[in-house]
């Protein structure tokens, strides 16, 4: 088990226990920063659409989270299933689901996929093995450890991976699900995204043990510190737990050490910290700033890099044009869908 | 005087058992401590320890005796200087603990152990109206209401891969009310999980899987314990379904003894129904007989949607007729007519079943009949089945052990009115549990419990007599 270190993210340029992290090749980069981009990209236009009225009840953006999603999804395959929180956009767009379909549901609309009867924390695709988008706190641990505990029991090898944020990482439920993952030796990964506010509370305000890679350690469960800024160092994380879970040695808990730009939801002021804080990660670490500036160190041309934001834009612009004209559920979807 | 050994209970719902097993002869001496014999019931096996000290006098119940009723007189210890010559003076005591024994120890027993009843109905548990899904002719087994269920997950296991059982002592031990008794042997480990005590996250981890296609049984070891995962119960397994435009269902029953048991007081008694079946998303399911037991638990299994299957402790041992059928299930959401009658319609379901059926055979005797409706599923709620037996008698009286304030029987009455007002010859009437929380004490408890006497009382009362 690592040992973890106290030194906050803004210090870290670099994975704290496995040295720096492996490079990326120039096609790796550009996967990273074009994902990364539409996240970021479909997040201001759901904060401008919510801004509009176009987007009503809570809106959770994942500005400046997005190496934790995209680096992640690049450890998995085919088959191993995601489970998250509320904080659920790039998630979604991360596992490949199609910007339409989700901005549609934040608009409330009949292409939505939830046919607009969810909205922004509960959406699912059983194509892409996304399974939530949950609202209640903690919900998604116990969940996400079902699904693995399904892998279990068909005898595969896929795995699943059970984000939650340091808030979550209090929750009761969370250590009833530790406690059954590492007893039952599941395949699961632990995802803690630490950006540091629990709506708007500090991390230091909430939690006796700030260093959320032991949460797991009463259990015997492994845990490592990653600087979730950088996707390399993400990537390079998620490929050991998930390897550490397909070789059927349990659960595994990554601490994505991270930071949201925006508030918590639209409606927070974020008074609970300083405009400059905010700004010295966004120009220290930005997760895709570090890319972008890797990638133009490569000699990737300003205009190829401005190329792949203007395709990023389209897909954004499309599906908010989608989600603006797209019906409302017809009233008679009222009564479906209680009961299969 | 020679020490009468009684035939202890197990638990406080125990009414007899089996004497499996004497450890010591008679003429053997006995210590205070030493274990005399083995006593077994369908749920459990006890040693019997010797509280006193002496020589074993005289066996009164050979071993291998089934049903011997609990406080019955099994053996005799002679203490120091008496003799076998002195064990008749211990007979005169032992005719009178019989004689006091034959008395109904409780209500619910007494009520399943009642005798027909003079207009010719049949006695409660072996049931009036025959169930539509059973063929003329078919062969009938008697079952516990404890082995129906059992056979019922073991049938279903067979038959689909993907179910399972989880829960607290559903494996090794068997069942913490023995209801899964023998399950393991068969299944396996994989398919059989004990959990530790740990409700909330084992309720999520049962619902992650059933939201991966696999199809579980959670069983609490009470529904009272079952509060700690009633956010997973509720948030996660029943609203998914809608919040996801359908697209990703939960098939999963949650069960396992609901209401209250005897003498555990109030946070070990509460009855969950008006709970559970407040929730859209959620079926909830409530049988009485060792027969619904059986085919509404399959029907629950195989059902695509998160299923409450509310038993109830003090039933588990009671036996009733089981159709030996391959496939018996009951369709969830059908209600039963218990007993026909044509003066006043009584509705009720799972225990609450006890005193309706006691109290139709009371009030038959004095000229009132009663229609006894066995509401079986309570979402969703039969209530075409209730409203055609309104109009006909005109009166109606809910039975019910959970309170009265926003009940299931508040919403029955609410439905008679709104589909049946005007055949209405009388306010519909509440019978439920007291408005406070369980008291442990004997006389309490039995005050705050409904009765079959409050159902007559109800009864007449709608009836105006």
């Amino acid at each position: 088990m690592a040992a973890p270190k106290k030194t906050a993210a803004k210090e870290q340029g670099q994975d704290r226990d496995n040295g720096p992290p492996p490079e990326f090749t120039r096609d790796q980069d550009l996967a990273a920063l074009r994902d990364m981009l539409l996240i970021r990209r479909f997040e201001e236009k759901a904060g401008q659409l919510y801004g509009m009225g176009a987007i009503g009840g809570f809106c959770h953006l994942y500005i400046g989270q997005e190496a934790v999603v995209v680096g992640m999804q690049m450890a998995l395959k085919p088959g191993d299933q995601v489970i998250t929180g509320y904080r659920d956009h790039g998630h979604m767009l991360a596992t490949g689901m199609d910007a339409k379909g989700v901005m549609a549901e934040l608009t409330g609309r009949r292409g939505g996929y939830s046919k607009g009867k969810g909205g922004s924390m509960h959406m699912f695709s059983m194509e892409k093995n996304f399974f939530g988008g949950h609202g209640i706190v903690g919900a998604q641990v116990s969940l996400g450890t079902g699904l693995a505990l399904a892998n279990r029991y068909r005898g595969n090898d896929s795995v699943s991976v059970a984000y939650f944020g340091d808030g979550a990482a209090n929750q009761g439920q969370v250590y009833e699900s530790f406690n059954m993952a590492e007893l039952w030796k599941l395949p699961v990964i632990y995802v803690i995204e630490n950006n540091r506010y629990a709506m708007g509370t500090a991390v230091s305000r909430a939690s006796a043990q700030t260093d959320f890679s032991k949460r797991g350690i009463s259990f015997n469960i492994p845990g490592e510190q990653v600087d979730g800024m950088d996707v390399r160092a993400v990537k390079a994380a998620g490929e050991k737990a998930v390897a550490w879970c397909r070789e059927g040695k349990g659960p595994y808990i990554l601490e994505m050490q991270t930071y949201r730009y925006r508030g918590h939801s639209m409606s927070d002021p974020a008074k609970y910290r300083t405009r400059e804080e905010v700004e010295k990660v966004r120009h220290d670490q930005d997760p895709i700033e570090q890319v972008r500036n890797r990638l133009l160190a490569a000699k990737v041309s300003e205009q190829d890099l401005k190329t792949i934001d203007a395709d990023v834009r389209k897909i954004v612009n499309e599906a908010a044009d989608f989600a603006q004209a797209d019906p409302e559920p017809d009233p008679a979807e009222l009564y479906t869908d209680v009961y299969r | 005087m020679p020490i009468q050994v009684l035939m202890p209970a197990l638990s406080p719902t125990m009414e007899k058992g089996n004497l499996a097993k004497w450890l010591k002869k008679e003429g053997e001496a006995i210590k205070s401590g030493d274990v005399i014999a083995e006593i077994e019931t369908d749920k459990a096996t006890m040693e019997v320890e010797a509280t006193d000290e002496g020589t074993l006098g005289k066996i009164l119940i050979p071993e291998g005796t089934a049903d011997v009723a609990v406080n019955t007189p099994i053996a005799t210890i002679l203490a120091d200087g008496e003799t076998a010559a002195d064990l008749g003076k211990a007979a005169a005591p032992a005719a009178e603990m019989k004689a006091a024994q034959s008395a109904p120890p409780a209500e619910p027993a007494a009520a399943m152990q009642a005798s027909p009843a003079p207009t010719g109905v049949a006695a409660p548990q072996s049931v009036a109206e025959p169930d539509p899904e059973v063929p003329a002719g078919t062969e009938m087994v008697t079952q516990t209401i404890r082995e129906a269920l059992r056979d019922a997950m073991a049938e279903e296991m067979r038959r689909d891969g993907d179910v399972f059982i989880m829960g607290e002592e559903v494996a090794e031990y068997q069942g913490a009310y023995k209801v899964t008794q023998g399950l393991l042997q068969e299944f396996g480990a994989r398919r059989v999980m004990d959990t530790p005590i740990t409700e909330h996250g084992f309720a999520g981890i049962g619902v992650g899987a059933a939201m991966a296609g696999l199809k579980p049984i959670v069983e609490f070891m009470t529904f009272n314990f079952a509060m700690q995962a009633i956010d997973q119960i509720i948030n996660s397994a029943a609203k998914t379904l809608y919040m996801s435009g359908g697209q990703m269902g939960c098939s999963i029953v949650f069960r396992g003894p609901n209401g209250a048991a005897a003498r555990v007081a109030a946070q070990h008694s509460q009855d969950y129904s008006s709970w559970y079946s407040h929730i859209p998303g959620l079926k909830v399911v409530a049988p009485y007989s060792a027969a619904d037991a059986k085919g509404l638990l399959k029907a629950a299994i195989r059902d695509p949607n998160p299923v409450i299957f509310l038993e109830n402790e003090v039933l588990y041992g009671h036996s009733g007729e089981v159709p030996k059928l391959d496939d018996y299930i009951i369709p969830i959401g059908k209600a039963r007519i218990a007993r026909s009658g044509k003066d006043v319609t009584i509705i009720s379901w799972s225990n609450g079943m006890t005193y309706a059926l006691k109290a139709a055979d009371e009030l038959a005797k004095e000229g009132i009949e009663a229609e006894v409706i066995d509401l079986r599923t309570l979402r969703p709620m039969d209530t075409e089945t209730i409203i055609a037996s309104v109009k006909k008698t005109g009166r109606a009286v809910t039975v019910e052990e959970g309170w009265a304030q926003s009940g299931v029987g508040a919403e029955i009455a609410a439905r008679i009115m709104e589909h049946a007002f005007d055949y209405l010859d009388a306010p519909v009437t509440r019978v439920s549990g007291k408005d406070v929380p369980m008291p442990y004490a004997a006389n309490l408890e039995k005050l705050a419990l409904p009765s079959a006497a409050e159902v007559v009382q109800a009864a007449k009362s709608v009836c105006y007599r």
